[in-house]
């Protein structure tokens, strides 16, 4: 059945075909789409921060690239995705809002894009296309059937990676 | 995190004169009557605070400040689109319905309210707790609820799942002006704030 499912903030889901996967209003956040274009089996990952480890609280594994990624990998394997056919494709990671003295916190959105990107490599997942930086939020689609990654945005109008 | 009755009391009492204080400035700007909500005090789980605005690709004009002192806190003004278009109008005295995209104009006299609305809402904070509480020069960003959110939700997520949110609704009699004022306390703020209003847990 051809289904549209929600992926929240800190939050991941996985799907079959022709089910699509969705998530609204990234801003800083990243959203990853691994997907195997055999069996047509996807995942998709709206993460906030990057890393697990620099954080004091770690409830949430949902929440940091470093252990949403792996996770949401091994659900795809044992949904019968194939390890060697499963690519990445990547959006968000932007900056809302410009201070003169930017701080750390305030680049976030870059540091999210470079830790997925790392964590990527080290799960040994390529990445084949991205969409991240600017000062636009960013709602992601991914398209079970084809693979099709869509990014809509309010003025910078909408992509397909 | 938990909060007692008697806290939440407290918090919505201080987020009354606030918010008070707030539209009254408002009001006396643009003119007009401003009606004001109670303010909701909650801790909500951070993906559920898009909701409150309509949703995270609800399109919305997000004023954001931070509050430096020994209570840091995030302070969002949260407007529709086309309530930041008729605020606008009326500021800048052009016919309702005018503006259909923001000029570097526009975004000045929107950051200046979001200026003024925090000053007096951090005035009457600052009474209630003698703690000296000052904003940060505004910035403006017009997009997603949930991309604008994200960046003070982030700042929360390194500490945990929850936000405390502290919520008011304003909106004008007749013209469709509508808009939210969020304080949101960094972890550790809400301990302080209470210690200086004297509510113990």
């Amino acid at each position: 059945m051809s289904e549209l499912i929600k992926v929240g903030m800190a939050d991941y889901k996985t799907g079959k075909n022709p089910s699509s996967l969705i998530s609204y209003g990234l801003g800083s956040c990243v959203g990853i789409a691994m997907y195997d274009a055999v069996s047509k089996i996807g995942g998709l990952a709206h993460i906030m921060l990057p890393d697990s480890t620099q954080a004091r609280s770690a409830e949430n594994p949902a929440k940091f690239a470093d252990t949403a990624l792996p996770l949401m990998l091994d659900e795809m394997l044992r949904m019968g995705a194939s390890k060697s056919r499963i690519t990445a494709k990547i959006a968000g990671g932007a900056q809302m809002f410009t201070f003169a003295n930017a701080t750390d916190i305030m680049r976030v959105g870059e540091r999210n894009s470079e830790a997925v990107k790392n964590i990527l490599k080290k799960i040994d997942v390529r990445m084949i296309a991205e969409d991240t930086g600017g000062n636009y939020g960013r709602t992601v689609e991914l398209k079970l059937e084809s693979g099709i990654y869509r990014i809509k945005t309010i003025d910078k109008g909408e992509k397909e990676l | 995190m938990k909060l007692s009755a008697m806290q939440l009391d407290a918090l919505r009492e201080v987020g009354n004169v606030g918010a008070g204080n707030s539209a009254t400035a408002l009001s006396q700007i643009i003119n007009r009557k401003i009606d004001m909500t109670v303010p909701q005090v909650a801790i909500m789980p951070l993906g559920d605070v898009p909701d409150v605005v309509g949703g995270p690709d609800a399109m919305v004009a997000g004023v954001y400040l931070r509050v430096f002192g020994p209570a840091p806190s995030s302070i969002l003004f949260l407007l529709p689109r086309e309530s930041a278009f008729y605020l606008v109008d009326m500021l800048m005295g052009r016919e309702s319905g005018y503006t259909k995209s923001l000029s570097t104009m526009d975004e000045s006299a929107l950051m200046e309210i979001g200026n003024i609305l925090a000053g007096a809402y951090l005035n009457s904070l600052s009474h209630f707790t003698k703690l000296t509480l000052l904003p940060s020069i505004p910035a403006l960003a017009m997009d997603m609820a949930g991309a604008i959110l994200s960046v003070i939700l982030i700042q929360l997520g390194q500490m945990g799942d929850h936000a405390l949110v502290i919520e008011t609704e304003f909106t004008t009699e007749t013209e469709g002006v509508k808009g939210h004022f969020f304080l949101i306390p960094d972890p550790g703020s809400l301990d302080t704030i209470m210690a200086a209003i004297g509510v113990k847990g």
